[in-house]
Formats: structure tokens, sequence, C-alpha cells
């Protein structure tokens, strides 16, 4: 404000040395650094605003929880786990001792169904995290670089998603001990694929936008192109792939359990008990009731949360 | 288990419960105790002649076939379906007749030998194939000498039901390479003779059988693919396949040239091919099939008991003659003990088993052949040989023979044991029922494991198992098909048992056909010491099969291995 | 285009190739062979069997000759199907699979975009909620419960259609609904949330502001963006559900390709299994090489020959 006042004579010499070089990074003149503090935070505050996605965060809560706990609770207040025969109580209805009746083999459904969702829980979450990993990263560089290694990456998960994973499947169960890693291994083998093509489809589509093109010319590598432009810009489809893929997966397996190469009994999925009940649910409805409300009640979870998630992350929606 | 202190959770249960009892309010469904009667049919009803009045206008049979029989060249049929269908298109010198006894088919009558050995056969008169040329003893011969053939491929894998003949395992496996040496000869076109290495008594039965069919010559060598052609097939049973539709749909044609036509009843035969057998009971009520359940398709363990509550009039169980048990291998510990063998044989209840679990009034197995195995004097071999000395079920001399034999092997805890059973629901079933009966009796935790069919079957031939699922059923009608299976080095012998004695009894009954009384006992000598002396295997039911007929569908036969005879069957109006 | 083809061929082959040698390799190292039952086959007649089908030479010499015998376009004979031609198996087999595949590939697409673009364009409203509730439903209960439940309940309760399939034309009605509820469900969601992307996209504001009329507007910018991720799904949905949805086909009892295929894996039947995996791996690529072609069509910002980064 008083500037002007200053006498300019008592100004020391500006010399050339009393200038300090700064070190103008291109990279860094792109970065908004304001944004990507608050992303996380913006994306949790609209998901929280979003009921239903809310409500499909807390079942699934709600749903890890049970069946961490609801197995205990049996085998406190009863005496049984999951695999716990009792040939004099097969096929019973619900009941004040078997809250969800019982199996073929008189098995408490109750702790079945909790320690079976337990079960589903790892195999899909598991599966679908894998996926998501490989596939993002694959689909990436194919989507990214284009060319001939889009080309030949593209061919080489073409080939794989050919082979039929059933025999890779039977494969691995007899190499390797049946175990869930093994069916999570399955699982994966093949399931990365269809998230690497839509990643790569995404990409491909987003790496001709302005945006992109801004960015680039501003400097930034391929790194940051990838992750912090193209990728959360594919986020949409992304998420709405993994929410899928957790079903898909839970379901896989029980496609294999229906093929016998499943989890191996007594363990059981919530889809290895639908499918084990299915041949008689017209007369024991409950043996196929509370799993498959169960596993529906899951990917409903899932999907509702997906959409959430989707709507909070998606850029493109932020001013709606 | 309970703890008091819990109170909250108790009141929780307690809501909770009332709740889902409020809820559950449904059709009443008692869970144990089968009631349903087994019919022990060897023969089936007894048929009520139709009258023309009573009879549907609309002759058609459906059915369901739960696999596609892979051929329907009678040389290299192996499985049930086959047999149904081949027995459609197809007829044997002898049939078997209600009572399941031999009866004339292609060949009008017969002579036997007094040393049993020589069967001389009269080709039927006036027997035609479908293309109307005659049935002759030649076809016979042209039929066995391709069975046996060196050159036929691919290689029958039945050809060695065809043994009995004298000099046909020498052909067969080319010791050598002139078929005169086999004893079967068309003496003209109409006389047909056979001689047998060992007096065989269920020779004639065997007859019947689909490996034993003619083929007609001329069609057989103008197509190498005939079997799988409809329009290629030239058959001289009472029905003709017209339409073969890959994975979908069979259907046959009576055949107005069968010698016994005017006995057919049925105009067509329609097969759906359906793999399931909750598919299947559903649409057997829903009409769109006359006849649900095994052999030709399957009903569902857990359907058995409303099914037979709610429909006793069509629902029948079937003995058979088939096997289930477990097979110990003798060669791996803790299985190479007898007293552990027997440890684990005592400590099951068969009865809870069968009652709770597989639910298809089974009989409980002791020994190893099955009830419905003829033996002598229209007595079965069951009957003339109980298998309830062979061992008895108490748990607590189960606990002290296990002690016993771990003391003999000098350990004071068992290694750990699988049971080993090929994936399928009824097994594991039954694998997980058993293994906690091991728990409670024995004090014994073991694992269960499922393996896909053949790396099953790879696993047991090659002795990588501790103790697996088995099951065998009759080729034909004599406790031979069950007992030399045991032989020191038999194909089907995964035990690892090898005793001398035994193999001594085995071969004095095949070569004993002219001793029948002295035969038998030597098999159930033989039966004692596989089970009762050395508890090789471990047996635990007698199958049966569970099957549902419309009540308007009549003259439907089983024989004593369940396999089903629809041929003289006709629908009554309904 | 003619260059791009060509490339795209020879990749193809490239693939086919080393799909049939993996596969080939796989299969052999599972433990069994076509020939075993519970009832073993005599050794002198299993030695003649193996002679007979080829399987007593070394494993290279088996490969060597079965890629001899593809080149001449001969699958082989089935080894469990006996002497039927696995070419005919495969192409009777895949007619029906085809048949069915077809119906439910263009009802999932054409109900599935339709149900996407209707709650994209009532965003939020009363109908975009009824469609996604719809579509969690289609997701959410898992293909063999909605199979048997459409069974029963129009099979057996109201008997309106057949219990088992396709004998009729009544009979596609269950199948093609149990195999159409899920990727109705997916292209409904996927079709809505790409198409919610591109109505938010400034080029559609601009056309807006150009004046462009609404339906215009909708069928050239907004359909044609946002079908693009549909466009990636349908291609492998083909190829999934015209190779047999194994469960479906089981449940109505429906002779097609998957069954049999399933069947072929458990009986070892080597030939079998090397004829559909090879004809399913040329489905499948195929299937790629038309999506590929069709996004170009629909997208005109990707280029055929998208090699260079420019």
């Amino acid at each position: 404000m008083a500037n002007d006042n200053i006498n300019k004579q008592s100004l020391p010499a500006v010399t050339a040395a009393d200038f300090e070089q700064v070190d103008v990074n291109q990279r860094e003149s792109e970065v908004i650094k304001r944004e990507s503090l608050t992303a996380w935070r913006d994306t949790w505050e609209r998901l929280r605003r979003n009921k239903v996605a809310m409500t499909g965060l807390f079942a699934l809560i709600l749903i890890v929880i049970a069946s961490i706990v609801g197995p205990w609770i049996s085998y406190w207040v009863h005496g049984y786990d999951y695999q716990t025969n009792d040939l004099l109580a097969t096929n019973q209805k619900p009941s004040a001792l078997h809250w969800f009746g019982t199996d073929d083999l008189g098995r408490d459904m109750f702790v079945r169904t909790w320690s079976g969702a337990r079960i589903s829980l790892i195999v899909g979450v598991a599966a679908a995290l894998i996926d998501l990993f490989i596939g993002v990263i694959y689909g990436g560089i194919m989507g990214y670089f284009g060319g001939r290694v889009d080309t030949i990456m593209n061919k080489f998960s073409e080939i794989l998603y050919a082979i039929p994973y059933l025999l890779v499947t039977i494969l691995l169960l007899v190499v390797f001990k049946p175990s869930l890693g093994t069916i999570i291994l399955a699982l994966t083998i093949t399931g990365w694929i269809n998230m690497s093509w839509i990643v790569r489809g995404e990409i491909m589509k987003l790496k001709n936008r302005e945006f992109v093109l801004a960015s680039r010319s501003m400097g930034a590598g391929t790194g940051r192109l990838l992750f912090r432009h193209l990728l959360p810009n594919a986020s949409g489809p992304i998420i709405v792939t993994l929410t899928l893929s957790v079903p898909s997966a839970i379901f896989a397996e029980s496609f294999l359990s229906f093929l016998g190469l499943g989890v191996q009994a007594p363990v059981s999925s919530l889809g290895s008990m639908v499918e084990n009940a299915l041949t008689g649910w017209m007369y024991y409805p409950w043996r196929m009731f509370f799993p498959a409300v169960l596993i529906s009640i899951i990917m409903l979870a899932f999907n509702l949360l997906g959409d959430g998630l989707r709507d909070a992350l998606d850029p493109s929606l932020k001013n709606k | 288990m309970k703890k008091k202190s819990w109170m909250m959770l108790v009141t929780l249960v307690l809501v909770i419960s009332m709740v889902l009892a409020a809820c559950g309010s449904g059709a009443e469904t008692p869970t144990t105790g089968s009631t349903t009667p087994t019919e022990n049919s060897t023969g089936g009803e007894t048929t009520t002649e139709p009258t023309d009045a009573n009879l549907a206008a609309d002759q058609t049979l459906h059915l369901n076939l739960s696999a596609e029989p892979p051929t329907l060249d009678p040389a290299q049929a192996q499985d049930s379906q086959s047999n149904t269908a081949l027995r459609f298109m197809y007829e044997g010198l002898a049939t078997i007749d209600g009572d399941g006894n031999p009866a004339p088919g292609a060949a009008e009558s017969w002579e036997v030998s007094e040393d049993g050995l020589t069967y001389t056969f009269k080709m039927r008169q006036g027997a035609t194939w479908s293309n109307g040329d005659p049935v002759t003893a030649n076809d016979f011969v042209y039929a066995w000498e391709r069975v046996l053939s060196q050159e036929t491929t691919p290689a029958p894998v039945y050809a060695y039901q065809l043994y009995y003949i004298k000099g046909a395992e020498d052909f067969n496996t080319g010791k050598t390479k002139d078929f005169s040496t086999v004893g079967v000869k068309a003496v003209d076109e109409n006389t047909l003779e056979v001689t047998l290495a060992n007096p065989t008594p269920y020779f004639l039965g065997l007859t019947s059988f689909y490996t034993f069919y003619p083929v007609h010559q001329a069609s057989v060598e103008a197509d190498q693919a005939w079997a799988s052609d409809p329009s290629k097939m030239v058959t001289n049973g009472p029905f003709t396949l017209t339409t073969w539709t890959t994975g979908s749909e069979m259907d046959w044609t009576k055949n107005d040239k069968y010698w016994d036509a005017e006995n057919i009843k049925l105009t067509n035969v329609t097969a759906s091919i359906v793999n399931s057998g909750a598919t299947e009971t559903a649409s057997y009520q829903g009409g769109e099939i006359d006849y649900a359940g095994a052999p030709t398709g399957e009903i569902p363990t857990d359907q058995i008991q409303p099914l037979s509550e709610q429909m006793p009039e069509e629902f029948k169980l079937t003995d058979i003659a088939s096997t289930y048990y477990y097979e110990f291998n003798t060669k791996e510990a803790p299985f190479n003990n007898e007293k552990i063998r027997k440890a684990f044989a005592m400590s099951i209840d068969r009865k809870s088993l069968i009652e709770n679990v597989t639910k298809a009034g089974q009989t409980p197995a002791f020994g190893f052949v099955p009830t419905s195995i003829a033996g002598l004097n229209n007595q079965s071999f069951r009957d003339e040989f109980p298998d309830s000395g062979y061992f008895t079920e108490d748990a607590a001399a189960a606990k002290t023979m296990l002690e016993e034999g771990m003391k003999e092997e000098g350990i004071t805890t068992l290694p750990p044991i699988t049971l080993l059973y090929n994936t399928s629901e009824n097994h594991q079933k039954l694998a997980l029922a058993v293994a906690d009966m091991w728990k409670n009796t024995l004090g014994v935790e073991i694992q269960t494991k499922n393996e896909e069919w053949s790396v099953f079957l790879e696993s047991r031939k090659t002795g990588n198992f501790q103790i697996a699922r088995a099951g065998w059923s009759a080729d034909y009608n004599d406790p031979m098909t069950f007992m030399d299976m045991f032989v020191s080095g038999g194909g089907n012998n995964n035990t690892g048992f090898a005793n001398k004695e035994y193999d001594a009894l085995i071969d004095s009954a095949y070569k004993g056909g002219n001793d029948p009384e002295k035969r038998m006992q030597d098999m159930a000598a033989a039966e004692k010491m596989l089970v009762q002396d050395n508890m090789v295997i471990m047996p635990v039911y007698y199958y049966t099969q569970a099957s549902l007929t419309k009540p308007y569908l009549k003259g439907v036969t089983t024989d004593f291995s369940g396999a089903i005879n629809f041929t003289r069957a006709y629908l009554e109006e309904h | 285009m003619a260059r791009y083809i060509t490339s795209k061929l020879i990749y193809t082959l490239l693939s086919l190739f080393i799909l049939i040698t993996a596969t080939f390799f796989l299969m052999k190292a599972i433990p069994g062979d076509p020939f075993m039952s519970e009832k073993e086959v005599p050794a002198p007649i299993r030695a003649r069997l193996e002679a007979q089908y080829g399987l007593d030479k070394p494993l290279m010499t088996q490969y060597v000759n079965y890629l001899g015998n593809i080149v001449q376009g001969d699958l082989g004979i089935s080894m469990k199907k006996l002497n039927q031609d696995v070419g005919k198996i495969i192409g009777q087999t895949f007619g029906v699979s085809l048949r069915l595949g077809m119906i439910a590939v263009v009802v999932s697409t054409i109900v599935g975009v339709a149900l996407g673009l209707l709650a994209a364009l009532y965003h939020r409203k009363f109908i975009d909620s009824l469609v996604m509730v719809l579509a969690v439903i289609g997701i959410a209960v898992p293909s063999f419960v909605m199979a048997s439940l459409l069974q029963y309940l129009f099979g057996l309760e109201l008997k309106l259609l057949p219990i088992t399939g396709l004998r009729s034309p009544l009979g596609y009605v269950l199948p093609v609904a149990a195999l159409s509820a899920g990727p109705i469900a997916y292209i409904a969601r996927l079709t809505r949330s790409s198409m919610l992307e591109v109505l938010n996209a400034d080029y559609i504001k601009t056309a807006k502001a150009k004046g462009l009329k609404w339906p215009a507007i909708l069928w050239k910018h907004v359909i044609r963006n946002g079908i693009l991720p549909v466009v990636t799904y349908v291609g492998p949905m083909t190829a999934n559900i015209i190779t047999g949805s194994v469960v479906v086909e089981r449940i109505f009892g429906i002779g097609g390709i998957g069954k049999v295929f399933v069947e072929s894996i458990t009986n070892r039947d080597y030939t079998l299994i090397m004829g559909i995996t090879l004809f399913y791996g040329i489905i499948l690529m195929a299937a790629r090489f038309v999506t590929d072609i069709v996004y170009v069509l629909v997208d005109p910002r990707i280029k055929l020959t998208s090699g260079k980064e420019g």
C-alpha cells in the first residue's frame, strides 16, 4: 500500500546472484493439488448421501458380521457346527432348535448358511479383487499403447479365454490339493480377461479425448495419464464390472460345485448349498430358500453399493 | 454346552424362533422312517392280457433316457441306456420272460448236451430282419466273430462276455487267427452249435444279453457308421429306430416284420434325452413322460420319500443285483491290518444310513453277493447262504478291535485317514454320514475327499487311496459275476488282496458247472473268506432302483439286474 | 481395410494354433483316459483300443498327427460316441445351441438396451428405479434357481409351457427367458451407465445449443456413443450364450453343445474335446473380430489401424 513512498535509492542493487533458479517442472505444472487431496473424501460424502447405496453397504457389513458370528452363536447355544450330522433329524422345517431347519444330513441350516456365506464372500471378493488388479493393469496397457502391443496382448487374452476352463480347473484340482485357494485360482485364471477388455475399451475411447490431450501436451507421463486421468474417468464401467464380478465369481464357484469341482464337502458355499437343495426344493423349500435369499441379498447389496460408488466417483456427474 | 448366562441370547433365540415357527407352516413332511415297501421282483408284475377295448387309441410310449446311448452297435454297447435302447431293436437267441427265465427268442428251441458243454439252437422259422432277409444261424456266427475279431474297430470292450465259448479268449487276444477254433458253428442256415469252455449254468440267460445279439452282415459291412444312422440300421427286434437327434431325442416305430408283431401293442416309442433327475420327475408329473426313474433315468434322493407318499400306486422300489461297498487298500497303513479293517466295518449303522440318508429301502449288506442273484432250486443265493453271520455291527466290540489292531501294529494313534469317493451328491452324503459315525463310535477323525470320475478311477486303480467307495453290478445272474472280481491280480481288484485259497475256490467254481451244489458252496466259502475272514471290502447295502410308472402303462418288466423291457408294454385308456 | 483383415486373419490362425497346442497338452496332463469305467477293460482289449486310436504312440507323435488331420479338415471320430464323426456331432448339437442362443442374444440385446436407455433418459425417476430393480433381480438370482423356478411355475403349476425344452415353438420361451435374464440385466445396467455419461457430455450440450432436434441428438450422438460398452459386451456374450449355457441346457433337457462339451470332458473323449475347443475358439475369435469392426463403425474416433500414437 505504501510502496510508492519507498525511497528507490535505498534499494540494494539487484544482481544475478540474487535470483534463485526455480525448477520449472513441466509435470507438476499440470498437477491439480487441491482436487487430489479431497477426491476420496468427496466421493465418501456423495456416497453417504446416497441412501440406497448406504443400505447396500450396511447390509454387506451386517452379512459379514453375521457370517463371522452366526456359526458361533449356534455353537454356543446348541453345541453343533456346520458339519455336525444328526441323521434322526434330517430335512426338518425351521424350528426353535434349528432356526433355518436342517438339511438332508440333519445339519443345522442356520450355521451352514452363515458359514456358507463366509466361504462365498471370501471366494467372490478375493476373485474379484484379483480380477480387478490383473484386468486393470493388463487392459490399461492394451488400451493405452494400442498398436502391436495391443494386438499381441489381446490375442493372448483371447487364447486364454478360449481354453476350456473346466480343463484348467480339473487339472489345477488334481495338481494342487483342492482348497479355497485352488478354487480362487481356478476362477481368476480366466476371470480377469473380461475386466481387461472393459478397461481396454474405455481407455481406447478416452485416450483421444480433449482433457487427455491437454494433459499430455502439458507433459504428463504414461503412468500419470493412466492412473490420474484415464482410469479415474473409466472408473464407472470398471466399478460396475467389479461389482458384477463378485457375484459372477460366486456363481462360477457354484457352477464348479454343480460339477463337483467346487469347495470340498463338508465345507460348503452358498452356491453349493443351493445346488444341493435344487433337486428337492419343492418338498424342502427352506433348504434352498435361506441360502438363495442370502446370495440374492449379497448380490443386491454389491450392486446397490456399486451403483452408488459409480455415481459418487464419476467426475462427469459432479455438477449434477 | 448351554451357557445360561447368555440370557439375552436365549431371549433372542426364542423371539426369532417363534417368528420362524409362525412363518413355517406348510405341508407336514415326515423326515424319518421310510415306509415304502420294497418289492423284490425278479420278474415284475404278472401281466393281464390286454383287451383291445381298454387300450388307448394312441399307443405311443414316452420315455426319458438320462444319457444318450454312445452307440447302437450291440458289439460296442456297455451301459444300461444302450441296453434299454437295443432291446427295442434286437433279439438274441433267448429272451428273458416275465418270471426271469430264458424263453425262446430268435431261436425257437435248443438242446443242451449231457456234459453241459454243447448247445444246439434251432433258429425260428419266419423270423426276419427289418428289411425282410431271414435271420439265420450265420448272422449269429458273423456277429460273434465280429465281437471277438482283432480287426473290429474300435475293439469291442465287452468281448470278454463271450469268453465262455470255447476258444473265444484265445481268438480275441490274438493267440490264434483261426476262427474255426472258436466253438461257434452254423451247422446249416437253421442250426447253430455252440461249444463252451466250461459247463456254464447261466449261459442261456447270457444269450439274451446285447453282446450276443445278431447283426445284419450286409448293412454292417456297407457303412462304417451304420450304428449311428437310423436309415442304415437293419435290425431283428420288435421296433426299428426311425430318428435319432444327437443329444435330444430318439424315436422307434413298431417293426411289422417282427415274428411276434401281433403281440406288440405299442406303435411308437419316443425317448427324450435329459440328464437331470429333477427335470425328469417334473416332466413325469407334468404328463410328458409315462415312466421315470431307474434304469432309464433317475429319481433324485431328495424326492424319493415325498414321491413315494404322494403317489404310492405309481412309485416302486425294486431290488437289483448291485452292491454298494467301501474297499480298503490292504497295502496301505492303517488298513493293512485286518483288525482295523474289521473295526471300521463293524462300527457303522447300516440300517440308520439307509433310513436316513439313502432312503430308497435298500437292504443292509453284510456280504458281497446281492439278494436278487439266483442260487439253486428257485432260491436266491442269499437265501441259501445268508450274510448275517459274516460280521455284526457292534460299536463297543469295534472299539476293542481297533485297539487290538493298533497294538498289533505298534501304534498309539492312527495315521490321517481319507475316504475317497467319486463326485456325486449321493456318494457325498453317504461318505459324510459314515465318517461321522466313525468319529462317534471309534473316535477317529476321517477326511472325505471327492474326485472327478476319471481321476477317481485312476486313483483307485493305482492304489492311491486308503478307503474308497465302490459299486459293482451283475453282468449275469450268477454269484460268479461278483466273486471272480477279487482273484489275485484281477483287473478290478484294487484292494491288493491276493489269496491262493480264494483263487482255488473260484477256479473250482469256474470249472464245476456240472456239480451246481458244490459250485455254490465254493463261492459261498470264497465270500466268507473275502468278508468275514479278511474284510477286504466293507459292504454297505444292496441297491434298489426307484421308478415311477403311470397307472395306465402296463406290461413293463424288469429283470434281476434291474434292466427294463418295454417291448411288451401297452397303454390303457386314460 | 483389406490389409487389416488379412493381418487379423493371420493372427487368428496363429491363436488357434496356440489354443490347439495348449488344450492338447493340458487335456493329456489330466489323469484318466476314454477307456476307463467302473469295470476295468481287460489289458489286451485296452492295448488294441489304444493302438486303434493312436494313443499308444509318444505324445509328440500324437500331437503332430492331430495337427496333420486338422489341416486336412478332419476332426476325427469320437472315442466315446462310437463311430460318430466329431464334425457331425458338433454340427448337430451346435445347431440346437445356435437357434436357442441367437434368440436369447437378440432378446437380451433389444430388451437390455431399451431398458437401459429408458432408465438413463428418466434418470432418478420411477422408471429408472423400476428398471434397476429388475436388473438387480436378473443379476441377483442365480441362473439355475431362475430356471428351476420358471420351470416349476410355468411348466408344472400353471401347465402353460413345456417342462423340457425346444420340442415345440413354445418350448423356447422358458429356456430363452432363463438364458436372457442375466444378460438383460447386465446390458441394461451397462447401457444406463454409459448413456448417462454420454448425456452429460459436453458435445450433447453443444448439440442442444446448436438447436439440433432431440431425436437426432438421441440417435446420432447419444445412442451411437453410449452403445459402445454394450457392443464390447455383446460379442463375448454371444459366444458364451451360443456355445451353450450348460446349466440351462441341463435343466430344460436341451441337447446343445454345452451339454456335450461337459460330457466329453468327463468322458475324456479326446477328439471331441479338441473339436469343440477348436470350434469354440473360432466362434470366440470371430465374435471378437466382428466386435472390433462394429466398434469402428459405431465409433468414428477409433481407427482400424490404431497403431501409432499420434
